[in-house]
């Protein structure tokens, strides 16, 4: 669920209150997006891909609570990860959507399955 | 157009659209090439919500040459849909998929292959429901976001004409929509287990279309589960295709890549907790996961698992009617309903034609959605077109959660999405069937539906998607009652084997009555043997 919004990096532009599909954040008097409802968060990251100033931290857990630590966030690395891998704005041109790849992995994954097959077939005949 | 006062939001419109999501913002972007004025009403944000939003879809792609491979695609897909498919569906799905799909390109950058070939069929969800929006908005069409449709509106010949709502950002605003004619692409439901973006799919459409007068189909098809590391909501399965799955003492357990994986997987996970490792994935694929899945990565990164060294927990979250089947029943592929002025499209509407008896997840769900899109959306601009504008009052359709049937008073919906959860969820409930199982499903979620028929009042959001889970899960089980024998996603331990005298659609419908009828029986047949014990 959404755990963080680093208040050093949010520039209130407001995004992440209209994006976000469960309607977890409230509008700030002029301030942070309030997490108004975060039991209501689906764990789909959406508000941490469209958040260009990379301020949103989502953990995975999706049925807990977790205790985020804005320090250790801020120096691993992880926000703004999405975004990157993803190949959005500035990062256009350097991580390409390889979706495509998608079916061969599954087209090699029967290969392997059937392979394994044969050949434990093969032991067994042997045997 | 816009007529409003303070209290209410009022619009009028040729075509409404009631969720934007992959069918629905294909079925805008048709109606208004069609030359209608559309409106898009969404719960949450037409762009981010839904289940394409954050998944990769890939989509049944057969190009036209040469012929052979369609008629062998086709072929295939028959036999595997145990006779409830229907190939006349199958070739207009493919078709349309294959002509519309690459029409995207100006708002979405296919992706090219290591041979440089431009690959149209597999998508990234956030970019394609990106695109998606840009391309509604070029046609100017108006969306409403945050604006969850509550109940249909009906003309006096019973025919719809709009429908009402909510805008939950705009301080819970009452809106109302007048419209030709209407197209439900709310999505299915998983009745809210954790599958990635599923959290708005809570059946609403199926509710909206019953008390309109629609029957569902296929709804005995919802036991698709979806594999996820335990805790995450990140069930997306390519990268399992390859896993090797350990009990808790490490020891191996036998759960081949293949069609019984589910089976295998939720019966050790009915022993105790079971943990896979993604060792065997090639290195290759390895080494571009979070260009291929930038989303799967993530969660294993942010708990400091090396999927490929270490091994971790894994669960099951139930796909319900969303890479299950079951839904609205069409009466044409452009996705007219029995009731005049109402169209279905997506997971809204039931994909038995096309994907049969088995799970159209893969790729039939994506086709199927995007084309049943296009259908309605064409479709329904040219009723709006031709439809007389009667002019007089519209009748709200919505009762179940808005008007109590005795007397108001505090109903514990929370109580009430927990005990749907409880009975839809549990492998030996939902994926093991047995009639005595069901038929306790069926009184508890009875006693329920009562409790929230007799007692709620206040016609919120909240206790109209519960009233949509609980309709949703009624018709699942009464239909999974009805139908004794085991095909395809249906499974009952106590008739293994397929009836041949079974290969046939299943409706249901009703509210506070629910029926079960064999599709092509006479009407009366809906009292007949298949009525089940409600
Ligand atoms: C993780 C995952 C991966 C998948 N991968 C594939 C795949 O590779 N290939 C494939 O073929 N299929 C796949 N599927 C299935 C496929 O994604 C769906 O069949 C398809 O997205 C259905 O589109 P839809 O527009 O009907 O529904 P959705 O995309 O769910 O959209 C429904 C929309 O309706 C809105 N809504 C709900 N209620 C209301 C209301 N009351 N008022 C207004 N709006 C409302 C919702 O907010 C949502 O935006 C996958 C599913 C999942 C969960």
């Amino acid at each position: 669920m959404i755990e963080l919004i680093v208040a050093d990096r949010c520039t209130d532009c407001g995004t992440c209150v209209e994006v976000c599909p469960a309607n977890v954040l409230d509008a700030g008097q002029g301030g942070l997006p309030i997490l108004a409802r975060v039991e209501d968060c689906q764990t789909c990251f959406m508000c941490e891909l469209y958040c260009r100033a990379d301020a949103i931290y989502v953990a995975p857990d999706c049925d807990r609570r977790v205790t985020v630590d804005e320090t250790e966030v801020m120096a691993s690395g992880r926000l703004g990860q999405y975004r990157k891998h993803s190949g959005w704005d500035e990062w256009w041109d350097r991580f390409p959507n390889e979706q495509w790849l998608m079916e061969t992995v599954f087209r090699r994954a029967g290969e392997a399955a059937a392979q394994a097959k044969v050949t434990s077939a093969d032991v067994i005949r042997t045997k | 157009m816009v007529l409003s006062t303070l209290e209410e939001l009022s619009l009028a419109t040729d075509v409404l659209v009631v969720g934007g999501g992959m069918a629905g913002a294909w079925a805008a972007t048709s109606a208004a090439e069609a030359g209608a004025k559309v409106v898009l009403v969404d719960k949450g944000y037409c762009g981010t919500s839904g289940v394409t939003a954050a998944a990769g879809p890939g989509h049944w792609w057969v190009p036209p040459d040469p012929p052979a491979a369609r008629d062998a695609a086709v072929a295939n897909r028959v036999t595997s849909g145990l006779g409830l498919g229907e190939a006349d569906w199958m070739y207009r799905v493919l078709d349309q998929t294959w002509r519309t799909l690459p029409t995207l390109a100006r708002h979405y950058k296919f992706g090219v292959d290591d041979e440089g070939r431009v690959n149209y069929r597999a998508v990234r969800g956030p970019e394609y429901m990106r695109a998606l929006r840009q391309q509604v908005l070029s046609h100017g069409v108006t969306i409403l976001d945050h604006s969850p449709v509550l109940e249909l509106l009906a003309r006096s010949d019973g025919s719809i004409g709009g429908v009402r709502g909510q805008r939950r950002q705009d301080g819970g605003r009452a809106y109302r929509i007048e419209a030709g004619a209407v197209v439900l692409a709310a999505g299915g439901t998983s009745f809210l287990s954790h599958l990635l973006g599923s959290r708005t799919n809570t059946g609403d459409g199926y509710l909206m279309a019953a008390e309109a007068g629609a029957e569902m189909s296929g709804m005995e098809f919802t036991a698709a589960y979806t594999i996820a590391p335990a805790h995450s909501t990140m069930t997306r399965s390519m990268a399992y295709s390859f896993a090797t799955y350990y009990d808790a003492d490490g020891r191996e357990l036998d759960i081949p890549f293949g069609p019984d994986q589910t089976i295998r997987l939720a019966r050790a996970l009915q022993r105790g907790p079971v943990y896979c490792s993604l060792h065997r994935l090639p290195d290759d694929i390895k080494a571009r996961m979070h260009t291929i899945s930038p989303n799967v990565p993530l969660v294993f990164d942010r708990w400091g698992i090396d999927p490929y060294r270490d091994r971790f927990e894994v669960t099951l979250h139930n796909d319900g009617t969303i890479r299950g089947i079951g839904g609205v029943r069409v009466h044409d592929v452009d996705g007219r309903t029995s009731v005049p002025g109402l169209f279905v499209a997506g997971d809204n509407a039931s994909r038995e034609k096309v994907a049969g008896a088995i799970s159209g997840g893969g790729n039939v769900n994506s086709a199927w959605a995007l084309s049943s899109g296009v259908f309605a959306g064409r479709a329904a601009a040219r009723l709006a077109r031709s439809a007389k504008r009667s002019g007089g009052r519209l009748r709200p359709l919505g009762r179940v959660g808005r008007e109590p049937r005795r007397v108001a008073k505090t109903v514990d919906l929370a109580a009430l999405r927990d005990g749907v959860r409880a009975e839809m969820h549990p492998f030996e409930k939902s994926l093991f069937r047995t009639g005595q199982g069901l038929a306790v499903s069926a009184r508890v979620l009875e006693e329920f539906w009562t409790e929230l028929a007799d007692h709620a009042d206040t016609g919120t959001i909240a206790s109209r998607e519960t009233a949509a889970l609980l309709a949703t899960a009624r018709w699942s089980v009464a239909t999974a009652a009805a139908r004794k024998e085991s095909r395809g996603l249906h499974r009952r331990e106590d008739f293994p084997s397929r009836d041949s005298g079974l290969a046939v659609r299943l409706l249901s419908g009703g509210l506070d009555q629910i029926w079960v009828a064999a599709d092509g029986a006479p009407v009366d047949a809906k009292s007949g043997q298949l009525e089940a014990a409600s």
